[in-house]
């Protein structure tokens, strides 16, 4: 299906004359975009994690708390300074392949990331207090600068959502003649639609980082390793990934209404509707072959009711859409299913999980739950990015919905751009297997008793950390 | 001051504090790399870790920062530099990445040899990232990028000026790091490292001082409207840089390392607000005024609100990291 999507990519790359350069700009934006959400979650729900276990440590004199928290402040130092890096290349990589974007919109959409960098200067200064106060700071005063981490990773998620929901539904500007006036930056960074948007990422990055974590400690639980540690380390991101399992289902749901009017192709991609039917039904699966859908099952009204909050008033069908303005339809839809349905399937795990806990059962005392405890990190990171392809690639072929092609904003290098992406691709593995392997050497030595991890730059000769 | 060249002055502070910052952090890479076998440098690379491990991010978010109020503020020229200088910009974005990654992996490898690899990556890519922006700022100064973004891709940073822009730029980091280095060694009694540091920060200090005049040649012919510049309204600085460099060797040689720090951020800061004032009016040297390369009025003054909130709000604990890390407290070398 994706070859298919990737066939008519092709096919209107030839008949519309498409910039040679859009395809691997393209490409480059999501690799790296797609690469850093992941590690931005991290910055946006761990610091809150990091507090709780950190508090529950001073609270109680509990020592297996405060252990976990200051392993997890190692995680989180090696983590953030990989978000921290591929941050910058997405600032970089906005003038560098779109300059067109940039250059005429650069101060409509710029004042959300003033205040974007302002949160994250705030949290990179904090974080290196933090990480660098063990034992040289008042333990109360010490968990305390978590808390700036935690906030202003929220604000910044805030800000860089309100810059994509303008780019959904652009607001704050006229254009008169072809050039863009009466410029208003507030009503861009305080846009109706950011705050849902948002809403649905701060929710989906605890899913994603509180599955990860307690996935972790899951995987330690199947090996035997069935401490007060790992139970800790397991329960606190399982609740804080709990709650915002089972309230992400009413945010998705809230997001998409109105869609119809806001972004019709995008609907109806969503909901594979090649033609409006009157009610619709919900498809699930199925691809669109040459304008028919197949192979999807239908479940009658469902459509209407879910997408419409009707019980018979219909999908708007892509029939009532210029083909010209026709998102990559199948990409989107099972990008969008993808994300639905893992979703669901999370929220209804977690509600067993409680569920069975109130009446006495522990469900960490099962081998089944505790795979699926170990793949729920990876799920909900699958969840997040099929999230972001479907609204991503639902806008298409608009960059800003409505006022700005795709082709009009990318920058004419043309094919060169393949070499920087077959060089990014290396770098990023690179980055990958380099933190993968830092992170299970940390585990490992951690696993071996060593609670501070010795220096590194020498042969045995210089004396090892004693405090970190 | 008008409203586009206050804002042109917040994002220029923005560029000092990122060379002045950034750039010691940037030229601990050189010592770490220079410092010998892993149990001959161990004792300096431990230092350097501790000297820039709590800071660097927050360095590192002075070029953020950069680039969003250029975006913001003059989004015409910044889209023209990046298409311009896309490959002195990609390069520098390499090194950014691969030195941030290096660093934080380095902390906690697993194995000597892999703590070497990363340190290798770390430290090489400290010094390429700066030499390239180098080129970039020699680029722009020398009026090599045109508005519409179409300048050659090649020549527009490899030139005379871009060039020692870049070596320039390579050696400012090394000399401000060089003396910081010194200053931390003696707070956490290191004092046969300092020793070792002193000379060879001695050493780099008169390299670049030597560089950064000799440079003045080449730009006079290469970039006449920077050159009178830097020869009429930016003078003082210039002169204020080669004083201030005087006096940083002097107080290194007489082990006034505390001192000397000052004196060492002031002779860096000058010499990037020479470049500034030198160019001024112009944002991208001969082809766009700073006045005409301005964005929208009510952004412009969104921005100064943000700038505004960042002094009241980023000042005040980037101040607190600052005096944590510059203290005995923190300079006990456990860890």
């Amino acid at each position: 299906m994706l070859t298919a999507d990737v066939v008519t990519a092709l096919t209107r790359l030839a008949t519309e004359a498409e910039p040679a350069g859009l395809l691997p700009a393209r490409e480059q934006m999501a690799l790296s975009l797609g690469w850093h959400i992941v590690l931005a979650c991290f910055g946006v729900a761990f610091p809150a994690m990091i507090f709780v276990m950190h508090l529950r440590g001073i609270r109680r004199d509990d020592p297996v708390a405060l252990g976990l928290a200051k392993r997890w402040a190692k995680v989180s130092a090696v983590l953030f300074a990989i978000g921290a890096v591929s941050g910058t290349v997405l600032s970089f990589e906005m003038g560098l392949l779109w300059p067109g974007l940039m250059g005429t919109y650069g101060d409509v959409l710029g004042l959300p990331f003033a205040f974007e960098g302002l949160a994250f200067f705030l949290e990179a200064i904090f974080l290196g207090i933090y990480l660098y106060g063990w034992g040289r700071m008042p333990p109360k005063r010490h968990v305390l600068m978590v808390l700036p981490m935690a906030i202003t990773g929220i604000v910044g998620a805030y800000c860089v959502l309100a810059v994509n929901a303008w780019m959904n539904v652009p607001t704050g500007f006229r254009v008169v003649d072809g050039e863009v006036t009466d410029v208003q930056p507030w009503a861009v960074l305080f846009n109706q639609h950011a705050f849902l948007q948002f809403a649905h990422m701060w929710v989906g990055a605890y899913m994603l980082v509180g599955f990860s974590i307690a996935g972790v400690y899951a995987v330690g639980m199947l090996r035997g390793r069935r401490d007060a540690h790992h139970r800790l380390g397991f329960m606190v991101p399982f609740v804080f990934a709990s709650v915002a399992a089972v309230t992400q289902p009413f945010v998705g749901h809230v997001l998409g209404l109105g869609l119809d009017e806001r972004q019709p192709a995008k609907l109806a991609a969503f909901e594979l509707a090649e033609t409006t039917e009157s009610p619709s039904p919900l498809r699930l699966g199925g691809v669109l072959v040459d304008g028919e859908v197949r192979w999807s099952i239908d479940i009658p009204r469902l459509g209407s009711l879910i997408a419409m909050n009707s019980p018979d008033r219909p999908v708007p069908g892509l029939d009532t859409i210029p083909e010209e303005d026709h998102p990559p339809v199948n990409l989107t839809h099972l990008a969008f299913q993808t994300m639905v349905g893992i979703g669901t399937l999370l929220a209804a795990a977690v509600v067993l999980f409680w569920y069975q806990r109130r009446r006495g059962r522990d469900l960490l005392d099962r081998r089944w739950f505790l795979r699926f405890a170990a793949a729920a990190g990876p799920l909900a990171v699958i969840a997040l990015e099929a999230g972001w392809v479907a609204t991503e690639v639902g806008r298409q072929p608009w960059i800003v919905y409505d006022v700005m092609r795709t082709t009009d904003a990318v920058g004419d290098y043309t094919a060169s751009l393949w070499w920087l992406l077959g060089i990014s691709t290396v770098v990023y593995t690179a980055m990958t297997v380099g933190a993968v392997v830092v992170l299970r050497s940390m585990a490992r030595r951690w696993r071996a008793g060593d609670a501070d991890l010795p220096s590194p730059y020498a042969p045995e000769v210089h004396a090892p950390e004693a405090s970190s | 001051m008008s409203l586009e060249l206050a804002v042109a002055a917040a994002l220029f502070v923005g560029v000092i504090a990122y060379a002045v910052l950034g750039g010691a952090d940037f030229g601990s890479g050189f010592f770490d790399l220079t410092a010998g076998s892993s149990r001959r440098g161990a004792e300096l690379r431990t230092l350097v870790d501790h000297s820039i491990g709590p800071v660097w991010e927050a360095n590192h978010v002075w070029l953020i920062y950069v680039l969003v109020i250029w975006w913001t503020g003059f989004p015409e020229s910044f889209a023209a530099a990046m298409s311009t200088l896309v490959l002195p910009l990609l390069l520098a974005l390499l090194g950014i990445v691969l030195r941030g990654a290096s660093f934080a992996f380095r902390k906690y490898a697993a194995t000597l040899a892999q703590a070497r690899l990363f340190g290798v990556v770390f430290a090489t890519s400290s010094i390429i990232t700066p030499f390239f922006l180098g080129t970039v700022a020699g680029g722009i100064a020398s009026g090599r990028v045109p508005i519409d973004g179409t300048g050659d891709r090649w020549s527009s940073w490899l030139n005379p000026t871009s060039l020692f822009g870049g070596v320039i730029a390579v050696g400012t980091c090394a000399f401000l790091a060089g003396v910081f280095l010194v200053a931390d060694a003696r707070r956490s009694g290191q004092e046969r490292l300092a020793e070792e540091l002193r000379v060879r920060a001695l050493a780099v200090g008169a390299a670049t001082g030597v560089l950064v005049f000799a440079a003045l040649v080449p730009i006079d012919h290469d970039a006449p409207t920077l050159a009178a510049g830097l020869e009429g309204r930016a003078a003082p600085l210039v002169v204020l840089a080669g004083l201030a460099g005087l006096a940083t060797m002097v107080l290194l040689w007489r082990r006034r390392y505390a001192v000397a720090r000052i004196t060492a951020v002031l002779a860096v800061a000058a010499v990037v607000s020479g470049w500034g004032v030198g160019q001024y009016p112009w944002l991208l040297v001969d082809e766009v005024t700073i006045a005409d390369a301005a964005g929208a009025t009510a952004t412009l003054q969104g921005l100064l609100v943000a700038v505004g909130l960042a002094v009241v709000v980023v000042v005040p604990p980037l101040a607190y990291l600052f005096r944590l890390t510059q203290s005995e407290a923190w300079s006990r070398s456990d860890h």
